[in-house]
């Protein structure tokens, strides 16, 4: 029981931290021309720290050993 | 190739293997072994998330507004981080209460109410409508462009195409019957459909692969790469805008507004909320599906916004629709396989969502709405009617031919008006409706059904007026002049700027009027009373967790006579009587008919009923068999006050802890006891070593004399060995009795209790001591009256008491003038005797002391020689033995008057004789 609270509480974390990640202001650090090895900076931003998430999630969930 | 009978037989093709996949998975899960019982499947099914309107529309809503298409993906991400909150528990409760839709969530949540159910359903199926139609419309178009390759051709408008020919109607017609034979071949107790999950399972997988294969396609094969598209984009300054969004406090308020939306969408729409908790086989397949589902719909993803500028460069001013990007560009480049690929992956991407929002919302109109009506109409006697599943089978059938055909018509006459993602949106935003209620019932037990009432219609009417009516104005429904000047122009009634609310994109506009009315009137409206009873229980249920298990959810009985027949009218009496027989199992009882009336009978059949036609019909039906209790004050107040367990707690608290302070106070108790008895022992044991010293001392010193000097006269030896011998009996007698005293305060004295003549001890006693009153001349009166005052005592004991104080007496008289009487007397209780003398008496303060162990009286030790003329001994141990008989021994005295010693003995046997006449303690 103890265990899956921790882990609930961990994804509410992720959650407030991809609220951050994907929204204003942090948006707008990347809403700007130029590229980012090759890729437009904001779809860089929004796909990179998106699949980050998803990694993080799937880390939390499944992957941690403790 | 692709003339339009090859695509027809491809789209028969496929929908035949889903039937067969689901028909499959139907037979697997009736002999026990699920297709579907996997986490792997839990995740794909719910990629029902994604329609055409992600398949194409996504490319469509890039080309428009560039990354914008992506918050309704980041939303359902970010819900799924808060699965351990929010979903998990939310199907734990769907399954506790056999939950079969999100009408019955809602009205179960609100005490069952049939009303908020309706209320419920009605905002679902008019809100999720245009979504249907968006799925024709998108088959159709999808066919209709690929029918007429080698051209690219935007389809004609809708109204304009004759009814006859319309590929619209086709679709919407085999979809209804596809959707039939799917949702609706049984009726299910758990309302869970194996092979339609199966089936959208592998929907999912094809609808991304079609999609990645474009992607790849455009971006490796028409491209060098991602990196090329988006340079080449960069060049246009038309394609380039797209590569940044705009950057104002408006766009991103839309954003988070967007990512806000979907989130509640992807769980409240009928057929998330069927996927994710109604069809959940086990929640731990949830665990799996945090991460998968997220990264199905980045995968799906990953492409949109290169094929778009891939698009838009291709076709610069060609006019073709963004929507159709995804096929049109394969087309383009004549790859036939891979346009026909992609119109199946976007038939999978329709049927998916059709089938299961359909499935779902023919339940909810079926269980919340048709049924309930119907029960309530006499004139067509269901109430008695013996078999009605064959009734809830037709209505449900009848639901999804009407459900879609009410898609169609929307498409027929509305679909052109708008781009796809917005009818998407539209539809997002009135399921967004339900997040109040829904996610305040699982969190806030104290909303009532009034509440949920008036937000659910506050919120549904601000929807309408803000964002449907507009979408009908703008299709020529209605005049649109209400949009520009208000409603009656009123300027502060106008649909999109209500009260003049400005700068604001449509949706957020709607959603910011429609939730802050929703919730307002929720927990206003709910705040005006304390929830009732029923409300209460079912807030317990879904809010709390432990505690609810103990609430009785009916207090009345109904046997299996009248639960049986009640489900099998709904169920099949042969399926009816299979789940009664599990549950009889279940109890272990072999039949059915062992089954008591009791309330967790009741409660099983309700849910099983809850299951084929919704808990709000359940508890109607039931209640018409159950004679129901009232519920007792003590269940009341436990269900009502929310404390009640730690309450119970603290109570057993300090219960416990009132315990342990009588406990210490007892213990302390003892102790004091232990230490002053340890006190009286050293007390004791120092006066019997004195008392014992002082013959000892006077025996030796005599004997000293005796032996050193051989010469003492004879006269003087006699006198000195009587002195001796007096010492030694002093010395045994006093041994003696402190044996005797230490026997009686054991309790280890032997008593032999029999009924004793008083008056004849006395005599006794008397005349045992003829000698000494007669030495010591001292007159002994005897009040020789009767006989026959009869006591029960020792014999024995009791003759020592008397010469004990008559001996006590003849010591303290003086010779020659003493008198000693003795007198006995008796009321109908107590048998008296006493012993007065004329001595010099007891003074008052003494009078309590001379019955402690070696205490005597001032004045009674020899003045010469400070001995003393008793052992102290005799009155202790008179008065254990009296008190032994439940008798009390005491004295009056004046000093210089004399004594009167009395003892009173309980002449009648006493309450406790008969443990005393046993005698002897062990």
């Amino acid at each position: 029981m103890n265990r899956s609270r921790l882990t609930a509480q961990r994804l509410a974390f992720l959650f407030l931290l991809g609220c951050f990640f994907f929204n204003y202001p942090l948006l707008s650090v990347f809403n700007r021309g130029g590229d980012f090895f090759g890729l437009p900076p904001l779809y860089a931003w929004l796909m990179g720290s998106w699949l980050a998430l998803i990694a993080q999630m799937a880390w939390v969930v499944e992957g941690r050993n403790d | 190739m692709l003339q339009s009978w090859v695509i027809v037989l491809a789209s028969f093709l496929y929908l035949g293997i889903l039937f067969a996949i689901a028909w499959y998975a139907d037979r697997r899960a009736d002999t026990g072994r699920s297709l579907i019982a996997n986490p792997m499947v839990y995740a794909l099914s719910l990629g029902v998330y994604c329609t055409t309107w992600t398949f194409y529309g996504s490319v469509g809503r890039a080309a428009a507004s560039g990354i914008g298409f992506l918050p309704i993906y980041l939303g359902p991400t970010l819900l799924f981080a808060l699965a351990g909150f929010i979903l998990h528990k939310m199907i734990r409760v769907a399954k506790a209460n056999r939950i079969t839709s999100i009408a019955d969530f809602v009205a179960s949540r609100y005490g069952k109410s049939q009303l908020l159910g309706g209320l419920v359903t009605v905002i679902a199926v008019v809100g999720v409508i245009p979504y249907i139609a968006l799925q024709l419309k998108a088959v159709s178009n999808s066919f209709a462009i690929l029918a007429s390759y080698p051209e690219i051709v935007m389809p004609a408008t809708a109204g304009a195409v004759p009814l006859i020919q319309d590929s619209a109607l086709y679709v919407a017609m085999i979809l209804a019957a596809f959707t039939i034979l799917f949702g609706t071949r049984h009726l299910d107790a758990t309302e869970r459909h194996e092979g339609m999950v199966a089936a959208i399972a592998v929907e999912s997988v094809v609808k991304l692969v079609a999609f990645l294969a474009v992607g790849v396609f455009v971006v490796w094969g028409m491209h060098d790469g991602v990196g090329d598209i988006f340079a080449q984009a960069a060049a246009i300054p038309e394609v380039a805008r797209r590569l940044t969004t705009a950057d104002s406090p408006a766009a991103y308020g839309t954003w988070g507004t967007l990512i806000f939306l979907s989130l509640f969408a992807s769980l409240l729409l009928p057929r998330q909320f069927q996927i994710a908790v109604v069809e959940n086989v086990d929640e731990s397949h949830l665990r799996r599906a945090v991460w998968l589902f997220p990264f199905y719909l980045f995968l799906i993803n990953l492409f949109v916004l290169p094929v778009a500028l891939a698009g838009m460069l291709h076709f610069q001013g060609a006019g073709v629709d963004a929507d159709t990007f995804v096929l049109t560009l394969p087309m383009a480049h004549q790859q036939e396989g891979l346009a026909l690929f992609v119109y199946i992956g976007g038939l999978s991407a329709a049927t998916g969502m059709v089938i299961v929002e359909t499935i779902a919302l023919s339940t909810m109109v079926c269980n919340d709405l048709v049924m309930p009506a119907l029960l309530r109409l006499p004139m067509l006697g269901l109430a008695t009617r013996a078999d009605l599943s064959g009734l809830l089978l037709e209505i449900r059938r009848w639901a999804i031919a009407v459900i879609l055909g009410l898609g169609y018509l929307y498409f027929r006459v509305a679909g052109e008006a708008y781009a796809l993602v917005s009818i998407g949106l539209i539809s997002f935003a009135a399921v967004a409706q339900f997040a109040p209620v829904v996610i305040g019932g699982l969190f806030w037990k104290g909303g009532t059904r009034d509440g949920a009432l008036a937000g659910l219609a506050a919120g549904f009417v601000l929807w309408a007026y803000t964002l449907l009516l507009p979408s009908f104005a703008k299709s020529g429904w209605l005049p649109d002049g209400f949009i520009a000047h208000g409603l009656f122009g009123i300027e502060l009634l106008r649909p999109q700027h209500l009260f003049g609310l400005t700068g604001l994109d449509e949706i957020t506009h709607c959603l910011v009027w429609s939730l802050l009315v929703n919730l307002g009137a929720y927990i206003g409206v709910s705040l005006q009373r304390v929830p009732n009873l029923r409300e209460a229980r079912q807030a317990t249920l879904f809010v709390g967790g432990a505690e609810a298990a103990g609430i009785p959810g009916w207090r009345g009985s109904a046997g299996v006579a009248d639960l049986l027949p009640l489900a099998g009218r709904f169920l099949g009496l042969e399926r009816a009587q299979e789940a009664f027989a599990r549950h009889a199992r279940q109890r272990g009882l072999k039949a059915i008919e062992e089954l008591p009336a009791d309330t967790r009978l009741v409660n099983f059949a309700e849910t099983l009923l809850a299951g084929a036609i919704g808990s709000a019909s359940a508890r109607a039906m039931v209640a018409s068999v159950v004679t129901e209790e009232p519920l007792g004050i003590d269940e009341v107040m436990n269900i009502l006050d929310e404390a009640s367990q730690v309450r119970a707690y603290t109570r057993e608290l300090e219960q416990k802890s009132l315990e342990l302070t009588r406990a210490t106070a007892e213990l302390r108790e003892a102790n004091a006891r232990l230490q002053q008895l340890d006190r009286m022992k050293d007390d004791f044991i120092s006066t019997v070593t004195h008392e014992l010293r002082t013959p000892l001392t006077s025996i030796r010193a005599f004997s000293e004399m005796l032996q050193e000097d051989p010469k003492i006269d004879l006269p003087q030896r006699v006198r000195f060995l009587g002195i001796i011998v007096s010492e030694a009996v002093r010395l045994s007698r006093l041994i003696n009795q402190i044996l005797d005293l230490a026997k009686l305060e054991s309790g280890r004295a032997e008593w032999t209790v029999a009924a004793v003549d008083v008056a004849e001890v006395i005599r006794e006693a008397a005349e045992s001591l003829t000698v000494l009153f007669a030495e010591k001349h001292v007159i002994l009166e005897l009040d020789g009256r009767e006989a026959g005052l009869i006591v029960l005592a020792d014999r024995d004991r009791l003759m020592q008491v008397m010469v004990n104080l008559l001996s006590n007496a003849l010591k303290f008289v003086p010779a020659e003038s003493g008198r000693v009487k003795v007198g006995v007397g008796g009321t109908t209780h107590e048998v008296r005797v006493s012993v007065t003398d004329n001595g010099p008496g007891i003074q008052a303060e003494d009078q309590d002391m001379i019955f402690d162990k070696f205490r005597q009286g001032a004045g009674t030790s020899d003045v010469l020689t400070d001995k003393p003329q008793g052992t102290g001994l005799g009155l202790p141990i008179s008065r254990q033995i009296i008190e032994y008989f439940n008798g009390r021994l005491w004295v009056e005295s004046t000093l210089g008057a004399g004594a009167c010693f009395v003892f009173a003995l309980p002449r009648q046997a006493g309450d406790n004789d008969a443990s005393k006449s046993t005698g002897g303690v062990p």
